[in-house]
């Protein structure tokens, strides 16, 4: 299944919501997503995630970037994530960085 | 980022982008827009980067290195848009082809980077491999880029430390862990509420370094069962955590879950210690596979005979040569990495005797790696710990060179507290020594007890169980006709060879169980368990199960129900210890530095009977200033009868206001056999002497009564 991306800001939150399988071939386009929004110094960065069917190590590397780029003030969602993308979230120890949620706000 | 000039490709390779690339550091480096490749070899005349798509069986590229790209016998160069996630890595070496003179060169051979840190190939735990993989262990690129947050290495002061040896697959693949990522570093997360309800602080980790279980794979000819090198004491990768150990190991996510375990351990106090073996490799000898060393450069990393055949100091076809230049930068950068990007908190060295000694196999009085080992600012909080023999027959257990770091793993503690405890003569002596943290071995050169690590079980040899319940090792499983394996194990199978339904015979085993763990808890230094050793743990007589991917390895935790009474046993003893500084010694009792004493006793206070027939010993454990000027620090006493009858131990005198409370006496059965630190047992105030029933061992406490 194609990835997909789509951004939009709600007043001080950075809300992006991913499609698809996210693997090194297009996590290009997820951190794109991430450089784009950064100059406009977002609160709180929300990744709906209920339709990502699959993220491979490179999707997890974007979220490292996204936590470094963004600056540890900002707070990251990840909501709706279950399955392999839960999963890799778990193993990786990485729930632990963000606000895991069903679903938001 | 792209713009920068010296991150401008230069050359070109077809479609590749090239540039010269930094000798610093070895193995490959993320630069902007590219990776920095570094090898070192000092007989190769040229060397090719191959690529290769992820798992794919034939190179995505060959790419020699430009002459102008080799620097001294360091080649280096950075290609440019590379797919990092989906690229696997080696190299050809072309050179001489002269075994007599070490040389083992072979440009047909796709060599692993002795620096690669992740390693693909055996990413899921025994799926067999494509035998005729022409590339069986590729490099894999990684990103230096996990979340700590604020983590580091935990530095709990080593006379604190309770280690638990563990290995990774064994403790959590069996069916009752009840885990959901069996035999895997995350199924170790999992159980990180069983470390803390045990009390362990430090758990050693048996080989996690990338290695091949189907290395000398074969049948077992009584079940048929695949052998594996399943312990993993046989390294393939030195930099690269084992692929197989993790759950996401297939998605090349083994660095990240690795990472996690061991921030998950500090969050909860525990530190980390790898067992890591730097005395051979799994190329085997001149039989062997060439995976990497020896077609890098056989001459330079193998410590060679006149003829060009392998020293064997291993025992296990080849040795690195540790102590040349390049394999000791090497070795060097190894723990650097491990230390600075894993957080590790210390390294147990497998067979280090042989990293002390020379090219030519000849000890050296100040080896120069173990030297650089000691005084590496890198690694100067690591703990350092070696197990201070080889299979060449160098045994250094009190005189390994220590530059004042390195601990040891106290062999002779191990051997000494199985005979006392078996009944042989002439060991009261010997257990003084080793309860007070072995002074005779360490008492010299500005040691102390914590140079001791002291065990009586430990992953070769028998569990704690089979040590008191077998007289031979019973090691028909592993093929070879039960000729391998130790035979000098001071067992004791209390009067029935194996597993028996006599009552009598398992109380008394249990019993045994319980005295070693007490005095190896009590004893100055540091004290190591083997996993399982508190739950009653068997390999059914196997004192030697390296090769089994079966229950004769596996925690089988369902044990934690039936044998709940060892297991309470153990909590409280390690709980003793945690409460009790006056165990926990930094210098030896009786020394200028130390404000305490030990004093012993036998059956009659104050008088020890040192002579060969004695079975009986006690000690007591106080502070000079206990009882005085308001000092109401605790006295400890434990006494402990190997005889096969009960003894009575004359009480010595406590200061005044003091009163003697019962901590635990092993002839009882549970819940009486121990109680919580703080709240023992009040014994009667004019008690003179105290009945320790026939094997068994006795802990008093002496402090004011409320």
């Amino acid at each position: 299944m194609t990835f997909s991306t789509s951004v939009e800001m709600k007043g001080r939150e950075a809300w992006i919501t991913l499609e698809g399988e996210l693997d090194a071939a297009v996590a290009g386009e997820f951190r794109q997503a991430i450089e784009e929004i950064a100059p406009q110094k977002p609160e709180k960065l929300v990744l709906f995630t209920s339709k990502l069917q699959f993220m491979a190590s490179a999707g997890l590397r974007v979220l490292v970037f996204a936590k470094q780029q963004m600056g540890r003030e900002v707070s990251i969602y990840v909501v709706g994530a279950s399955g392999p993308v839960l999963n890799t979230l778990l193993l990786s120890g990485f729930d632990q960085s963000v606000y895991l949620q069903e679903s938001y706000p | 980022m792209d713009s920068r000039i010296d991150f401008y490709p230069t050359h070109q390779h077809g479609a590749y982008r090239l540039r010269p690339g930094r000798v610093s550091p070895f193995g490959t480096t993320l630069v902007p827009g590219g990776v920095n490749f570094a090898i070192s070899s000092g007989h190769a005349t040229s060397c090719t980067l191959v690529l290769f798509e992820k798992d794919a069986p034939e190179p995505l590229v060959e790419i020699p290195f430009p002459p102008s790209f080799r620097i001294g016998n360091a080649w280096c160069m950075i290609v440019f848009d590379l797919d990092c996630e989906r690229i696997e890595y080696g190299y050809r070496m072309e050179g001489p082809w002269d075994p007599g003179a070490g040389h083992r060169f072979d440009a047909s051979k796709i060599l692993l980077d002795p620096y690669a840190k992740a390693i693909g190939g055996r990413t899921v735990w025994g799926q067999p491999p494509d035998w005729n993989n022409k590339f069986p262990h590729r490099g894999r690129l990684i990103f230096d880029d996990f979340d700590w947050e604020d983590d580091r290495p935990l530095e709990t002061p080593l006379a604190d430390l309770v280690i638990y040896e563990l290995h990774t697959r064994s403790f959590t693949a069996h069916p009752s862990a009840g885990v959901k990522h069996p035999g895997t570093f995350a199924g170790l997360i999992a159980k990180i509420p069983y470390f803390k309800e045990l009390g362990v602080n430090c758990v050693e980790l048996m080989p996690i370094f990338e290695f091949d279980e189907f290395e000398n794979s074969r049948p077992n000819p009584v079940t048929g069962e695949t052998m594996y090198n399943y312990w993993g004491y046989s390294t393939v990768g030195f930099f690269a955590p084992k692929a197989g150990y993790a759950a996401t190991g297939p998605f090349g996510m083994e660095v990240d879950e690795l990472k996690n375990l061991i921030k998950e351990l500090h969050r909860n106090g525990i530190e980390v210690m790898l067992d890591v073996v730097f005395n051979h490799t799994a190329e085997g000898n001149e039989r062997g596979p060439t995976l990497s060393f020896r077609g890098i450069d056989n001459q330079t990393y193998y410590m060679l005979t006149p003829e060009g055949y392998y020293y064997n100091f291993s025992g296990c076809g080849n040795t690195l040569n540790c102590n040349s230049p390049v394999v000791r930068n090497m070795v060097l950068d190894c723990l650097r990495y491990w230390a600075a990007e894993y957080h590790i908190d210390g390294f147990r060295f497998d067979l280090a005797s042989i990293l002390g000694r020379a090219p030519s196999g000849a000890p050296l009085s100040n080896p120069p790696l173990l030297e650089s080992l000691a005084f590496d600012p890198v690694l100067a909080k690591c703990k350092l710990v070696a197990e201070a023999w080889d299979a060449g027959g160098l045994y250094q257990v009190g005189s390994f060179p220590a530059y004042g770091r390195w601990a040891e793993w106290n062999g002779k503690y191990r051997d000494d507290i199985r005979r006392f405890l078996k009944g042989d003569d002439a060991m009261v002596p010997v257990m003084a020594e080793r309860i007070q943290g072995s002074p005779d071995l360490y008492g010299w050169n500005e040691r102390g007890p914590t140079a001791s690590i002291n065990f009586i079980t430990c992953h070769d040899g028998f569990t704690l169980h089979d040590l008191f319940a077998y007289n031979d090792k019973h090691n028909d499983a592993n093929g070879e006709q039960n000729r391998d394996g130790g035979n000098d194990n001071h067992s004791w199978n209390c009067g029935v060879e194996g597993e028996t339904d006599d009552p009598q015979v398992n109380a008394l085993r249990q019993r045994m169980s319980k005295n070693a763990l007490a005095i190896l808890l009590m004893s100055h230094g540091i004290p190591m368990l083997l996993m399982g050793d508190e739950l009653g743990r068997t390999q059914r007589g196997n004192n030697n199960t390296y090769s089994h991917d079966n229950d004769l390895n596996w925690v089988d935790w369902t044990l934690r129900e039936r044998n709940v009474e060892l297991f309470n046993f153990t909590r409280q003893m390690i709980a003793l210890r945690k409460a009790h500084p006056l165990l926990r010694a930094g210098e030896f009792f009786g020394t200028n530095g130390s404000p305490a004493d030990i004093i012993w006793h036998g059956t009659r206070a104050w008088k020890a009977d040192w002579s060969d027939a004695s079975r009986a010993l006690a000690c007591m454990l106080r502070e000079r200033q206990a009882g005085q000027d308001g000092n109401t620090t605790p006295v400890l006493y434990m006494a402990i009868n190997s005889f096969w009858d009960a003894l009575s131990f004359e009480l010595p005198e406590l200061p005044k206001c003091y009163h003697w409370h019962l901590f635990a006496n092993t002839s009882l059965p549970a819940p009486d056999d121990i109680h919580q630190p703080g709240q023992e047992i009040a014994l009667e105030e004019d008690l003179q002497s105290f009945l320790v029933g026939g094997r068994a061992l006795v802990i008093l406490i002496g402090r004011p009564r409320p």
